[in-house]
């Protein structure tokens, strides 16, 4: 290598819209694509997958041109960040189905707060506490949010 | 015609005097400004997380509050812009480079005053263009058929796509990602469901909310934690330092018309991004100063042209949105969800329908205007001290806000699931450097596209050339031709040296 690099991050751009455009094309015709004159719900979606995907070719051959420099794709993985945010969110869903909005808003705003690493075990449980008493005051009560307080199953 | 249009103003004070729109508005405007300090937090996670309030009211306090929300948030985004270096929305990217510098001179009080001057100024120009525009519009959009609205949508498209940031190529794969993503849900004619995958819950579409709050809020998040630079410095702002001095009014004030006049001239311009707006008229104070080496070290010129250019764009831009039905940007595209979510299809019938929502609306543009100078003023301290709530702090609570948002909006908690689904995506595309806010105008215009292209070449028969043959409608069509080839053409005559590391 003579510092000639491929743009990596514009190779995985290109080829990700590659794909989602030829998928949608293909999922397009499952529905009819009737005429010009009388298009069929399918027409409209093929188009655009049509063209995505060749915005995607476009952008890998751009990105396969090997220029002298690149920006360096730089990525730095944050698993517990990115798990405690998705999880948290996830257990709002899960909890505000089976046990009520306030157990549902501690576990959402406990688990994300766990994503910090400057956030404590104590420091979570206060902020989650105190979301969990605003969300009692101004949701519940104010709002009258449609969800039961707390409940089981 | 305009001794109508004033009439009708005076009608729409009125309106937005009465004690209860008054109040909406006022509410809007303050939470709006205290979102929009909060780092990290721009004018859509406001209004996207605040929308759902709006479902109990009426359209007018309802559309009152969103658009006080929205300059509330722009505002109160300018003031981390400037004290902390934080851009949290694109815009503000601008304005960063020559606030922050006068900040660490010392002079951020000067800035943020010259900035609470010049939008307001902005502003009220942008609301008398407004006045003197939108009747003229009105006749015009009259003349719109199917085919001239797909053509202007078109341009809005790419427009949007293509002129945000970064590469043209992944804004335009953005604005189709929206799109297809518009698609979702039964098809408006045959009722056809597409691309739901059998989860019933998707038959009526994906929810505006959730997209937004999923792409803008939870994407974010991923993108941002523990990567947050903690903020130390401590700020201390006094009302006295934010008195402009005589000599500082004079270097701020022909940069502020200036400013004021691109703002106007692009805010007409469907799909032109705030932040391109920004920036050109950033890069033409340069060109004009007599000192252009102190772009970039504090100059008041740097921070009063783009905040007037974006305030006045932000205002005529709600001509477009209002009578056509054409939002300029990702937020507008989210108020003109909001107004359709009340039962309000704007376009140019929406003026002369519902002249209590559109003349109080603009009426109310100015008292927000107002409101916002007077809230300033004395809360200044308190905002600065919002700007250092850190950040594991705030997007725990911001979680909870966007959950219990995206479920009041249909009191379905498969919504969560959705803000889930857009998190992950919006941060993907995010970290393949894709412009995500072109998301938000190809899902609300796609829908429209698809209905007008339909019934456009349902009246001609299948001839593709009844977009060229519509004078008006082949207008659009060459403008966006020529936008395309204008993009080409730069792309092939750049350097193609090294690939510049993109702001966010």
């Amino acid at each position: 290598m003579t510092g000639r690099t491929f743009n990596v991050r514009d190779l995985m751009a290109g080829t990700l819209m590659l794909l989602l455009g030829v998928g949608a094309a293909f999922q397009s015709r499952q529905y009819r694509i009737g005429t010009l004159s009388h298009m069929g719900p399918g027409f409209f979606p093929l188009c655009l997958g049509v063209l995505l995907a060749f915005i995607g070719a476009a952008i890998l051959l751009q990105a396969l041109r090997p220029a002298l420099s690149h920006a360096p794709f730089t990525f730095r993985a944050e698993w517990r960040g990115w798990f405690c945010i998705l999880a948290g969110l996830g257990s709002f869903g899960l909890l505000g189905e089976f046990a009520g909005i306030l157990p549902a808003t501690f576990a959402t705003v406990f688990i994300s707060a766990l994503g910090d690493r400057d956030n404590t075990l104590a420091s979570a449980f206060a902020i989650a506490a105190v979301m969990t008493l605003i969300c009692f005051v101004v949701f519940w009560w104010l709002l009258q949010v449609q969800l039961p307080l707390v409940h089981w199953g | 015609m305009i001794g109508e249009s004033l009439a009708a103003l005076w009608t729409g004070f009125g309106v937005a005097l009465e004690p209860a729109n008054l109040f909406w508005s006022f509410f809007g405007v303050v939470v709006g400004n205290l979102i929009g300090v909060l780092p990290g937090m721009g004018p859509i996670s406001a209004i996207s997380m605040l929308l759902p309030l709006t479902y109990g009211l009426h359209p007018v306090p309802a559309i009152l509050m969103l658009a006080g929300i929205f300059y509330g948030s722009q505002y109160g985004g300018a003031i981390g812009a400037i004290l902390l270096n934080l851009p949290c929305h694109p815009p503000h990217a601008v304005t960063c480079l020559d606030g922050y510098p006068l900040t660490q001179k010392g002079k951020s009080g000067v800035a943020l005053g010259i900035t609470m001057l010049c939008s307001f100024f902005a502003a009220s120009v942008g609301i008398i263009v407004m006045i003197l525009a939108s009747p003229l519009l009105v006749r015009v959009a009259y003349l719109f058929g199917p085919p001239e609205i797909f053509s202007i949508m078109l341009l809005g498209l790419v427009a949007g796509g293509t002129m945000s940031r970064g590469s043209p190529l992944k804004g335009i794969a953005m604005t189709i990602i929206g799109m297809l993503v518009g698609i979702v849900g039964a098809d408006a004619l045959t009722g056809t469901e597409r691309f739901t995958f059998g989860i019933t819950n998707l038959d009526d579409g994906v929810e505006l909310v959730a997209l937004a709050l999923g792409v803008f809020g939870v994407g974010e998040f991923l993108r941002n934690v523990n990567h947050m630079a903690e903020i130390v410095a401590p700020i201390r702002m006094r009302l006295r330092d934010m008195r402009p001095s005589r000599a500082d009014l004079r270097e701020a004030f022909l940069p502020m018309l200036r400013g004021t006049a691109i703002g106007t001239l692009f805010g007409a311009m469907p799909g032109t991004g705030p932040t391109i707006t920004t920036f050109i008229a950033y890069a033409l104070e340069k060109r004009l100063s007599k000192h252009p080496e102190q772009f970039g070290h504090g100059a008041l010129a740097g921070v009063a042209a783009p905040e007037a250019a974006s305030h006045s764009k932000t205002q005529v831009d709600f001509i477009p949105t209002m009578s056509l039905g054409i939002p300029g940007d990702p937020v507008m595209a989210l108020i003109l969800g909001a107004l359709m979510i009340q039962g309000i299809q704007p376009g140019p019938m929406l003026i002369t329908q519902h002249p209590d929502l559109f003349w109080g609306l603009v009426a109310s543009f100015w008292i927000g205007n107002v409101l916002l100078v007077v809230l300033n003023v004395p809360l200044i301290g308190l905002w600065v001290r919002l700007l250092r709530v850190p950040y594991r702090l705030l997007f725990p609570s911001a979680l909870f806000f966007i959950a219990v948002g995206v479920y009041s909006t249909q009191n379905n908690l498969f919504l969560i699931w959705e803000v889930l689904a857009f998190g992950i995506i919006g941060a993907i595309f995010s970290a393949l450097d894709f412009p995500v806010a072109p998301i938000m105008l190809g899902f609300v215009l796609g829908p429209m596209v698809e209905d007008n292209f339909r019934r456009s070449l349902l009246l001609s028969h299948g001839h593709l050339g009844v977009f060229l043959q519509r004078p008006i409608s082949a207008v659009f069509i060459v403008a966006t031709a020529l936008l395309v080839l204008a993009q080409i053409v730069l792309r092939l005559r750049a350097p193609r040296t090294v690939a510049q590391p993109t702001t966010a």
